[in-house]
């Protein structure tokens, strides 16, 4: 594991009397990607804020390699920020946004020079010094937002929903040039954002939030295939989730049938959530399936078909590569190792949070 | 912090600046003697007097008539003009707001004199010829407050309308017009404030007969004092001061409703 | 019948702006062209430029010369007075902000006549301010009738026309672009010069023009405030017009001046970024 970088302690803010963040802790490693995923309104920008300095936590302290930096203002902190609306400086050409941030910390004329050609170079710009900031697209507009901020060399970059304004492609296409980006400069991004692919695509480690709280820190296989709680689940990834009772270590009862499982430690016959994923799930014949339903519904998606089968009063969902009818009667199997067991929500907050099936 | 302080004066500097000569009409007007420095006892007598001034009431109601009918007229006409130039073509467009802008730009002087010029010439001087002169450097204000509506009214909704079978006419007044009102009343509301306190282009278009409350005090003041005037301008203040507060107050409401809809 | 409609759709609209258009050519258009035929004629209504020629006189000269000084000093005043209280105000919460501007707007919603005539009051030989001084036993001001009254006025009417444009395009700035700022490491110094500053030029332009023109073509201030011993251009052209009756010289001055505001408007136009018709309000 890489060496501690950033690490947040029991961090608290509210505003308006609602309360935001609510005892936050969280560490960040060098070198590492790490994504802020949630809703709207779930905190992660504002922790990002937090870091970054246009925010001043109510409690807790920031710590930055060692120092704490927490009454810190922005302009003093070594990091940088790329901004959800990109946040360029219209009165100024290309080349003068970039240079921003190095005329200030007193570089020579020489060494700003190369630094913008670099710059520009990197994020596949180049040429565009004199260009004006009005006359350019929205995603190479993001792009020297993102020139901008490198530039100055920053141990830390951080990123508000970067993508949000961009259409599909060019979404994609940055996502890839993004951790291109972090592998050629070998800086710590934190990157926020809400949605679940991004995340997936380009994080080491994707931290869940949800209204405050921190429900789940790993990396992206973690999170998806073993996600902690029916938040967690529903949030990334379609899923099915389901009441269970453990019955005991590895087995578990859904639907009134009792499936081997992997997961141990959940007690005896107490209430669990069971999440399978949709493309864990087979189709077979009625006889060799768990449980027996009838097709509901037959979507094409290219990459796959989604299926929905009614099966003992419970609507699944699945992901197949195979064509079936619709009103067709089917089994559903799933190997032991796909069923994922969770914590029933212990708290109002947490049921509050429960999908609506 | 200091420079919380600092601010804080400097503020009150300003508004001491802004408020001290109106204060002063206000005490004065209450004042029970000519003098300016002379408190003589309290006294409500400068009001009644300006009450039954024939002169103050005249040009105050002449005030009033030539104001509202004024940015009655300019509002319709602007309003039209406003639409018109929205659909035009980007050169004739352009025209028509550089023409927009001559009275603007020009200086009251020069628009004063050149209508007197005009109207000597055909019709002579009168409350006709004041009219028209208000009327006509009301509208570019009245265009300047529809035209950015009309171009933030999406032509979407308008087009939805029409896909939803409603007649041109009828899509307006149900879709464009509630989007452009609050620009025609602000376009209203500032032709009100220029006409009521324009001097320059009433003083060269009225005629010998007409007199707005500009010209009135402005002949009066040359003369020597009239503490009913300071009456006046008492209960124009207030006057001022309650309307203000209104506008205030709805566009507050109005504000605050659209942060909880949020 | 249905082409004389089907031609009224399309070009329906554009209609409307025809009754303004009329009255442009009437009202506006034709007496500026009034004033050039005046401008180039004399009394007997034969050609000459002796009236504009008029404007090189030493009197008129003199006249012009104290107006461009006047305008000048009480554009530079306003301007000082108006940037840091557009900072001041921008600094404040949102609630307090439309508190604050009511209050600045309401002097300007009393008759601009009457707030000169408490300027009177206050600056007079034996006017407030020097009872006030008096009281005190500080030595006594004579401003009245002085063209530093005539600032002193100018200042005082048009000081809300270059507060509003200011404050307006400082409002405009977004806040991230200046968060942006010091997230690149500028101090507060270097955001004001670089950020604020550049962004906030379109409103100084509007609010310049705002008040030179109007200070520059006054005529009233300096007749109330002036006593009729400050000669500004404008005093010079009303008594043309209204007490001389003289007008192919008014016509002539008028145009001159006319020419010099436009020359003035288009020299500071090149400074101004928005085109977008001076959005002030």
């Amino acid at each position: 594991m890489e060496k501690v970088l950033i690490e947040l302690e029991h961090i608290s803010k509210s505003y308006d009397g609602m309360v935001i963040l609510d005892d936050l802790e969280l560490t960040i490693h060098e070198n590492e990607f790490v994504t802020l995923l949630g809703p709207s309104g779930c905190g992660k920008t504002t922790t990002l804020r937090l870091i970054g300095g246009f925010e001043t936590p109510d409690t807790g302290k920031i710590i930055f390699d060692g120092a704490d930096i927490t009454a810190l203002p922005p302009n003093e902190r070594r990091l940088n920020t790329v901004f959800q609306k990109y946040a360029l400086f219209n009165h100024m050409s290309i080349a003068e946004n970039i240079a921003f941030g190095l005329k200030i910390s007193g570089k020579s004329r020489d060494y700003i020079n190369d630094k913008i050609k670099y710059a520009l170079k990197l994020v596949n710009l180049e040429g565009f010094e004199r260009r004006s900031v009005d006359s350019l697209s929205g995603g190479q507009q993001q792009r020297i937002a993102i020139a901008r901020a490198i530039v100055n060399e920053p141990k830390v970059l951080l990123l508000d929903e970067p993508l949000g304004a961009l259409d599909l492609k060019m979404r994609q296409d940055m996502q890839y040039e993004l951790i291109r980006l972090k592998n050629e400069l070998g800086i710590t991004f934190i990157y926020v954002t809400h949605d679940q692919e991004e995340a997936l695509t380009m994080s080491d480690t994707i931290v869940v939030m949800n209204q405050g709280y921190i429900q789940q820190i790993g990396t992206p296989e973690d999170i998806y295939n073993e996600p902690v709680n029916a938040f967690v689940a529903d949030f990334i990834g379609d899923s099915n989730i389901i009441d269970g009772i453990m019955v005991r270590d590895r087995l578990v009862r859904v639907l009134d049938t009792e499936l081997e499982c992997v997961d141990t430690g959940f007690g005896t016959s107490r209430p669990v959530d069971v999440v399978i994923r949709p493309e864990d799930l087979i189709i077979t014949p009625p006889s060799e399936g768990f449980f027996q339903g009838t097709i509901t519904s037959v979507i094409f998606k290219g990459v796959h078909y989604e299926i929905e089968v009614l099966a003992d009063g419970y609507e699944w969902l699945i992901h197949t590569t195979e064509y079936h009818e619709t009103g067709k009667q089917v089994g559903l199997r799933v190997i032991p190792f796909n069923i994922q067991i969770m914590n029933k929500p212990e708290s109002s907050d947490e049921r509050m949070v429960e999908i609506d099936a | 912090m200091v420079k919380k302080s600092l601010d804080k004066v400097y503020l009150t500097l300003i508004f001491i600046f802004l408020y001290l000569p109106i204060l002063v009409l206000i005490v004065l007007s209450f004042n029970n003697s000519k003098s300016r420095v002379i408190w003589g006892g309290f006294t409500f007598n400068w009001y009644r007097e300006l009450f039954s001034s024939s002169m103050i009431m005249d040009a105050f109601w002449t005030t009033i008539l030539l104001t509202m009918t004024a940015s009655l007229a300019a509002t319709l006409l602007g309003t039209l003009a406003a639409i018109g130039i929205h659909s035009m073509k980007k050169n004739a467009r352009a025209i028509m707001l550089g023409a927009t802008n001559i009275p603007l730009l020009n200086a009251d002087i020069v628009t004063g004199i050149s209508m007197m010029l005009l109207f000597v010439r055909f019709t002579g001087l009168g409350f006709h010829t004041v009219l028209i002169a208000h009327i006509t450097f009301n509208i570019p204000y009245v265009i300047l407050n529809v035209l950015p509506k009309l171009n933030q009214t999406s032509r979407y909704t308008y087009e939805a309308a029409l896909d939803l079978g409603a007649k041109p006419l009828y899509a307006f007044f149900k879709i464009v017009w509630p989007e452009i009102s609050s620009g025609v009343l602000s376009g209203f509301l500032m032709s009100v404030t220029m006409s009521l306190d324009d001097f320059s282009i009433t003083y060269f278009t009225k005629g010998a007969g007409v007199n707005t409350l500009s010209t009135m005090i402005y002949t009066e003041m040359r003369k020597g004092i009239m503490p009913q005037m300071y009456a006046l301008s008492t209960i124009l203040f207030l006057m001022a001061f309650a309307l203000l507060l209104l506008m205030n107050v709805k566009s507050n409401r109005d504000t605050k409703l659209a942060e909880r809809s949020c | 019948m249905k082409g004389w409609w089907r031609l009224m759709r399309k070009y329906g609209k554009q209609l409307l702006s025809g009754p303004y258009l009329v009255w442009m050519i009437g009202f506006i258009l034709l007496p500026l062209l009034l004033v050039v035929y005046y401008a180039f004629t004399n009394s007997a209504g034969s050609f000459t430029t002796a009236n504009i020629i008029s404007i090189f006189h030493k009197v008129h000269m003199k006249a012009l010369w104290l107006s461009i000084k006047i305008a000048l000093q009480c554009t530079v005043i306003c301007l000082l007075l108006s940037y840091p209280l557009a900072m001041i105000l921008n600094k404040l919460s949102l609630s307090r902000q439309n508190f604050i501007v009511f209050l600045f707007v309401l002097p300007m919603w009393m008759n601009s006549m009457l707030r000169i005539l408490a300027w009177q009051l206050l600056l007079s030989n034996n006017g407030i301010i020097n009872a006030i001084l008096d009281f005190l036993h500080l030595p006594n001001i004579s401003i009245l009738n002085t063209p530093t009254a005539v600032v002193f006025g100018m200042v005082y009417d048009f000081l809300p026309y270059m507060i509003l444009p200011i404050y307006n395009s400082m409002a405009r700035i977004r806040k991230d672009i200046v968060e942006a700022a010091q997230d690149l490491g500028a101090k507060n110094h270097t955001i004001f010069i670089k950020i604020i500053l550049p962004l906030t030029l379109p409103g100084v332009m509007s609010g310049i023009i705002m008040v030179f023109v109007p200070a520059l073509t006054s005529f009233v201030i300096s007749n109330l405030l002036g006593g009729g011993k400050v000669l500004l251009i404008g005093n010079i052209i009303e008594a043309d017009f209204m007490q001389f009756f003289n007008w192919n010289l008014g016509a002539g001055l008028s145009l001159v001046l006319m020419v010099f505001v436009i020359a003035s408007m288009a020299v500071m136009n090149n400074y101004s970024g928005e085109t977008e018709g001076t959005a002030v309000w």
